[in-house]
């Protein structure tokens, strides 16, 4: 029989990082202890999405990729029109691969992992979220910002990473948070009748999942338990007795990422499981799911090129003011010139393997163009092509959604010249012979049409593909 | 094949420029008519004598009419065009070909541009639908690359050629401060603009040309009937074109200390006027300085420098007033104001007044008298991709 499980995964833990205690001076309540993961201001769920999807495919076995894409967040860039698209897009996958999305709810992320689990062939499920809350609020607090991606499949497709021997799942219907479309933010109730109800959901998912497994609780090596609702988590981990084999510590650095949160969460248990442990996944979310997984022989070989830790330990910080402003609670004063026009869908239509693929061309003297040269006889992908700045300006002038603008010129490694806005960054660190790696991004949005393309960030440690 | 010119086919033998500045009071119609009324009677000319007009602007109005409507033109071919920054002087060239193609006696070249109406500061763009991943930098962060290119490639010091860029302003400034029709008419030290913060790189916003309201004409007739008209008509020498295709954007070699473009337009408008030596030959320039580092990397490519040394002319006041070439002596971008499609046809009024000895006492360069040729140059774009004009009148024939 066939094993079904994960044959490669990727995440990704935005630059920024906001220090909870400078909320509560501005807020005049809520913050905390440690830092936050923020997605820059050009960055949304569905970029967050195609950089941890970059890294799961860049681990994932040769020759083996998706024949779908499942995309879940809890804030979507769009409605009314898939977002999976853009991802799939940035991936420069076949058009025969299908991609969706499953949005809303945090749910809807484990619905997105069965729907691929349940898939024949490889699937590639993304998650990301961008958490926000009132400020003051916990929610804002204790939320962080992340996307996670997993290519699962079954070891007919290629080699596991982490098998998954059992799952199970409840739904129930209680109103414990929610919020109406169109808000930035979600309402909670009391928190007891929450925790009592996930508390007894997860006791019976952990129950049914071991039995699926066909293991007992003594077996598990680490359980992971991704809530939003902190108490219950607590709770059920004392219900059922795992406290010593509880992975966690992405409360302090990063914050509970919503839709990203089981994929993350598994991806830094991976990050460190011996080969032959067992995972458990637990997920509290409008009912309970369990997913007990044990890491083969081929993880250790084929982690990304940047684990979690890695990059929590990587980012740098952002002031509350500028987060707010990011976030849209702050409105600051715009640069007195005209916002840019929305791009044209039918322009953005025939440039699409550019736009979204960064893909330029190569003429048979060698030469690489960017953008593509008519008449150049080969296309030349050139989203993995790290470069160096030749030259660089800040600009305070041009309209940004967070200025100023910062600008180099790159020489890509192997060819190629690009003048490209940066990003991650501040002005101090860029400097000639700088190296850069390029990240999928939102320019800016306009008449409600969000302008994704390529733009260049430094090359550090926790960052690549 | 090839590129022949016109030299000394058609003469200029009326002009008109209005003040450039913050015209508040005053619209497109109101610039027409008072830089064209201005053209009209300097040539002692009526609206109806004209056969032909061209009309540049970048982005204050659609089509010919925008001038037939305000003049009341009866029946009268006018040709709006648009070449960016380099509008104005395009709006001359085709006039000035029309009439030397024998089509028509006489055509008039004007330019405006209406650009405070905007709300917003500086110059903007008329967007065209694109695909939306066009860099979105403002024109002074694109030039602002030119400085510290410069720097690297010369050795020169960063903070040398900070003051080096500052005595550029200041020399346009310390010209403008002595010319009625010029925006900033304010003298600025060396010292003080240095003193400014960056806004682009670099750069403060006395690096950068004024942005005012603003309209210049030009009456061309066949060299041959310039005599009926006045009798110190401009001949036209040379005018030379050059769009480029975008490839400095994209090529690896291209270190921004150059603007090639340029120096190929440069080079086919001294074969056309038969000038070997532009630093000896010419009575004065008026050239595009819009950000103080591109004057810079200008007195190269025109060739009134030798490579990496401009710098220092510039210092030594080569480019004065009283120097030996004269730059911009009616304050140029920097403090005359760039209503973009006037920019062009407003250089060649100055040359129209310093070559005619008309230019005031205090303004007047100091090789006047001594030689008879003016060059403008106009460009529009960015380092790596502009368009490029330049032009050489004379106050003689067959000189």
């Amino acid at each position: 029989m066939t094993a079904r499980g994960i044959l490669s995964y990727g995440a990704y833990l935005p630059y920024r990082r906001l220090d909870r205690g400078a909320i509560r001076a501005v807020a005049g309540s809520g913050g905390g202890a440690g830092a936050r993961t923020v997605a820059s201001y050009d960055e949304d769920t569905t970029t967050l999405g195609v950089a941890a999807a970059r890294r799961a495919l860049a681990a994932a076995p040769e020759g083996v990729s998706p024949g779908s894409v499942w995309f879940s967040t809890v804030s979507p860039a769009y409605l009314d029109k898939t977002n999976a698209t853009a991802i799939h897009a940035a991936l420069r996958l076949d058009d025969g691969v299908t991609a969706f999305d499953m949005n809303g709810a945090v749910r809807s992320a484990v619905g997105a992992l069965r729907a691929g689990l349940g898939s024949s062939g490889p699937a590639l499920v993304v998650a990301s979220d961008i958490r926000t809350g009132r400020p003051g609020s916990s929610d804002e607090a204790d939320g962080g910002d992340a996307a996670s991606a997993l290519l699962v499949g079954s070891d007919d497709d290629g080699p596991l990473v982490a098998e998954v021997l059992g799952s199970a799942g409840f739904t129930e219907e209680f109103v414990d948070r929610w919020r109406v479309p169109g808000e930035t933010y979600s309402r909670m109730w009391e928190e007891r009748f929450g925790e009592g109800r996930y508390t007894a959901l997860g006791a019976r998912a952990w129950d049914d999942g071991l039995k699926a497994a066909g293991l007992v609780a003594d077996l598990v090596d680490s359980v992971v338990v991704v809530a939003g609702h902190k108490r219950a988590a607590t709770a059920l981990a004392r219900k059922i007795g795992i406290g010593a084999k509880l992975a966690g510590g992405l409360d302090a650095g990063v914050g509970f990422t919503g839709s990203a949160h089981p994929g993350l969460a598994l991806a830094d248990a991976l990050d460190r499981a011996e080969p032959g442990k067992v995972i458990a996944l637990v997920v509290l979310a409008d009912g309970a799911d369990v997913f007990v997984l044990r890491a083969t022989d081929t993880l250790p070989g084929r982690r990304p090129a940047a684990s979690v830790r890695e990059q929590l330990d990587a980012g740098a910080p952002v002031a509350y003011g500028k987060y707010l402003a990011w976030r849209g609670y702050l409105g600051v004063e715009p640069p007195r010139r005209p916002e840019p026009a929305r791009p044209s869908a039918s322009a953005a239509g025939r440039s699409g393997p550019w736009k979204f693929g960064f893909v330029g061309s190569q003429g048979d003297d060698g030469a690489v163009h960017l953008p593509p040269a008519p008449g150049d006889g080969r296309d030349r992908p050139m989203a993995d092509a790290l470069g160096t700045i030749a030259t660089f300006t800040v600009d305070r002038l041009a309209y940004s959604p967070s200025p100023p603008v910062i600008f180099a010129v790159v020489d890509f490694d192997g060819g190629g010249r690009l003048p490209v806005e940066l990003t991650d960054v501040d002005e101090g660190d860029v400097a000639i012979g700088g190296r850069v790696e390029m990240t999928f991004r939102k320019v800016f949005t306009a008449d409600g049409i969000h302008n994704y393309f390529w733009k260049a960030r430094p090359v550090r440690a926790g960052g690549g593909r | 094949m090839g590129s022949h010119g016109i030299r000394d086919r058609v003469a200029i033998v009326g002009m008109g420029c209005t003040r450039f500045a913050e015209h508040w009071d005053k619209g497109v119609d109101d610039l027409l008519l008072d830089a064209s009324g201005d053209a009209f009677a300097s040539a002692g000319v009526t609206k109806d004598d004209v056969d032909a007009y061209w009309l540049g602007t970048a982005q204050s109005g659609m089509s010919g009419m925008v001038l037939a409507k305000p003049l009341q033109l009866h029946d009268k071919p006018v040709t709006r065009v648009e070449n960016m920054c380099a509008t104005g002087s395009e709006a001359l060239r085709q006039a000035a070909y029309a009439v030397a193609s024998g089509a028509y006696d006489m055509a008039m070249a004007v330019g405006v541009e209406k650009v405070k109406d905007s709300g917003y500061q500086g110059l903007n763009a008329f967007p065209i639908p694109t695909d939306g991943t066009s860099r979105t930098l403002t024109a002074a962060a694109m030039f602002s690359m030119v400085a510290p290119a410069y720097a690297e490639r010369y050795g020169v010091d960063p903070d040398a050629l900070r003051r080096v860029l500052a005595r550029i302003a200041s020399k346009n400034h310390h010209n403008g401060a002595r010319n009625p029709r010029a925006q900033f008419r304010r003298e600025m030290s060396v010292d003080a603009i240095c003193a400014l913060p960056p806004v682009a790189g670099g750069l403060s916003v006395f690096d950068c040309a004024g942005v005012a309201d603003g309209a210049a004409a030009a009456v061309v007739v066949r060299a041959e009937d310039a005599h009926r008209y006045t009798d110190k008509p401009l001949y036209i020498k040379a005018l030379s074109f050059v769009a480029g295709n975008g490839s400095g954007l994209t090529d690896p070699d291209y270190d921004y200390t150059t603007f090639p473009e340029i120096v190929r337009c440069a080079a086919d408008a001294y074969a056309q006027a038969g000038v070997s030596d532009p630093r000896s030959a010419l009575a004065m320039a008026e050239v595009h300085d819009c950000f103080t580092p591109t004057e810079l990397v200008l007195m190269e490519d025109l060739g009134f420098s030798e490579r990496g040394t401009a710098w220092q002319d510039i210092l030594a006041g080569t480019f004065d007033l009283d120097g030996e070439l004269p730059v911009n002596p009616d304050g140029g971008l920097k403090s005359f104001g760039h209503p973009v499609g006037a920019s062009g046809l407003r250089m060649t009024f100055e040359a129209w007044l310093q070559l005619r000895g008309e230019a005031p006492e205090d303004r007047r360069i100091a090789t006047t008298g001594d030689r008879t040729l003016a060059l403008t140059h106009n460009l529009g774009g960015y380092p790596g991709e502009m368009v490029s004009f330049v032009s050489i009148v004379g106050s003689e024939p067959g000189a």
